[in-house]
């Protein structure tokens, strides 16, 4: 290989200077612009920012449902033209088949797994008893309520065990209660199964409680206009000075102020974003 | 187990008005059930009985129902209006089973082929603009005036609903479903299996549901205008010329009451086999 030793070379995941343009009434219209993240192998990435800045439109492309646009994603190096079972999601809306009971609508994702069928049964099982849904193996998502149906998609997201897990506000439809055990749930089995994830949510303390680094989008074009590191033994600890004191750096990225001090750290990044333009 | 029981609990507390007195829980039982449907045949049942009796009404022109009755009891008891019964419904049954599988087939057809779609679908939108009983003569010279052609034309009328709702069925499915089963591996033959024709089935079944009652009204249009032979429409013919009035109005009801009845066995085969959605 003669190509520039890129650092880029060692990271699991390299998004690079990717630009993604929608057609939106005959007019070109920037979702994503110049957008750059590496993440390393079993790093767990958390993406804030305002409501359409392109997020969900960031994991289409990690996905590989679409490859209408500039910029590369690669993996390992490697550039994903198409879906594949190394990276699953949780979308949005639980996208569960209606049709189709809870334990089939897990199973559906292990059609083209290796797996013999007792093996397959048995992943199916241990899903369902990983988000505590064993008892409504029989149901239907109509019979769900929205967190279970959320469970039920982050249960079919896991039974492939992939490399990559992309979750697009999973947890957003949650009571508060639930939430906050499934966030540490979400994290225990991140880290067993060793994935690497990248978490999309509205939540900044779940962002910072979740994440080893919090991406910060900013919208009008959809661009990262700061990569946190969240670091530290503190940071898992909601109540400690650090994670309060990130939280609200977090949201001051945002735009959300509470005081001088933090709305000046917000003027400050939009001033370092505009000039080099 | 114990979850459908608090399924049951659940939906037995949802249900509106449902108190604990004998006559109340047997209203809310006919509501659940639909009494309101029944509300107008039943008014114009007692409109025509109260016509009928009005002086100076010929009841050669407006029998009364007990007349129909009686008419009806002979009948089925002395008669063979059973057999007639049986023929329409033979008829029936074979103009709709073909009619209704060719109509599903080429709905998927043109609902999963981009090519089918445009090569045929301005062609089919014509042929719904032409009225069916536009058909009637090219049908009778091509299949006869007799069982053949008779059978064709209900044919025909349980295509149309079947191919457009099977074919919007398939078409409609959603680009979010598309996008699991590209993110899920599916290729093609597991995202018709597994997503666009379940997606599909209430569409489809609207439509075999409109194709029932599209094919019975068929069916006496058939032995109305086609050669007379054994039949529901061949029994009105009759009467007609015989200026048999309660014979044609028993006919018109017996029209309807198979029509009904297709009705709820339909709803009811729906019901069961879309179990997923009314949950
Ligand atoms: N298929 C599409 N066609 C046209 N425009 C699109 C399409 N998908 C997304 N967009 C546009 O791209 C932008 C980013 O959308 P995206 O769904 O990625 O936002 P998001 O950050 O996920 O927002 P939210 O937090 O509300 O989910 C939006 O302005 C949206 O209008
Ligand atoms: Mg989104």
């Amino acid at each position: 290989m003669t190509a520039p030793a890129r650092e880029t070379a060692a990271h699991a995941l390299d998004i690079s200077h990717v630009s993604k343009r929608f057609l939106v009434s005959g007019r070109k219209m920037l979702a994503l612009s110049g957008v750059d993240l590496h993440v390393d192998e079993g790093e767990f990435v958390s993406i804030v920012g305002a409501s359409g800045c392109g997020k969900s439109t960031l994991l289409r492309l990690i996905l590989g449902l679409d490859t209408d646009y500039e910029g590369e994603v690669r993996i390992d190096g490697v550039r994903v033209k198409t879906p594949g079972l190394d990276r699953a999601i949780v979308f949005q809306d639980h996208r569960l088949l209606p049709w189709l009971n809870v334990r089939s609508n897990i199973a559906v994702a292990l059609r083209h797994s290796p797996l013999g069928k007792a093996e397959k049964a048995e992943r199916v099982d241990a899903q369902m008893r990983l988000v505590g849904l064993e008892r409504f193996s029989d149901a239907y998502p109509a019979q769900l309520s929205g967190g279970m149906a959320q469970r039920v998609a982050i249960a079919r997201a896991l039974v492939n065990r992939p490399r990559f897990l992309l979750l697009d506000e999973p947890l957003g439809a949650l009571d508060a209660l639930t939430r906050l055990r499934l966030q540490n749930e979400l994290l225990r089995i991140v880290r067993q199964e060793g994935a690497t994830a990248i978490l999309v949510t509205h939540d900044v303390d779940e962002a910072v409680y979740l994440g080893d680094r919090v991406v910060v989008m900013r919208p009008d074009p959809g661009r990262v206009a700061t990569v946190l590191s969240v670091s530290g033994p503190q940071t898992h600890d909601r109540s400690s000075p650090g994670f309060i004191g990130l939280r609200d750096q977090v949201l001051a990225l945002l735009g959300v102020a509470y005081n001088g001090a933090e709305l000046s750290l917000a003027r400050e990044a939009d001033a370092r974003e505009a000039a080099p333009a | 187990m114990n979850f459908t029981v608090a399924l049951g609990a659940a939906r037995a507390k949802s249900r509106p008005g449902a108190g604990p007195g004998l006559l109340s829980r047997l209203v809310s039982k006919l509501g659940a059930s639909g009494w309101r449907p029944w509300l107008a045949p039943l008014a114009a049942l007692l409109v025509w009985e109260i016509g009928a009796h009005l002086p100076g009404v010929d009841a050669r022109f407006l029998p009364s129902l007990e007349a129909v009755a009686v008419r009806g009891w002979r009948g089925f008891v002395h008669d063979d209006l059973f057999h007639h019964v049986l023929a329409s419904l033979g008829r029936d049954l074979a103009g709709f089973v073909l009619g209704a599988c060719a109509g599903v087939s080429a709905g998927l057809v043109l609902g999963f082929s981009p090519l089918a779609q445009r090569a045929l679908g301005p062609t089919l939108m014509t042929y719904r603009q032409i009225s069916l009983f536009a058909w009637i003569p090219l049908v009778s010279m091509w299949f006869g005036g007799n069982e053949a052609g008779k059978i064709a034309f209900i044919a025909m009328a349980a295509f149309q609903p079947t191919l457009v709702n099977s074919w919007r069925g398939v078409a409609e499915v959603p680009k979010s479903y598309r996008e699991l089963s590209n993110v899920l591996l599916f290729g093609r033959l597991g995202f018709v299996w597994l997503i666009a024709l379940p997606c599909a089935l209430p569409q489809i079944f609207t439509g075999l549901h409109s194709a029932l009652i599209c094919a019975w009204a068929g069916t006496v249009g058939a032995e109305l205008l086609f050669n007379i032979a054994p039949g529901i429409g061949g029994q009105m013919n009759e009467g007609q010329q015989l200026f048999q009035m309660d014979r044609l109005l028993l006919c018109i009801l017996l029209l309807g009451g198979v029509g009904l009845l297709f009705n709820l066995l339909a709803r009811a085969a729906e019901r069961r086999l879309l179990r997923w959605r009314t949950l």
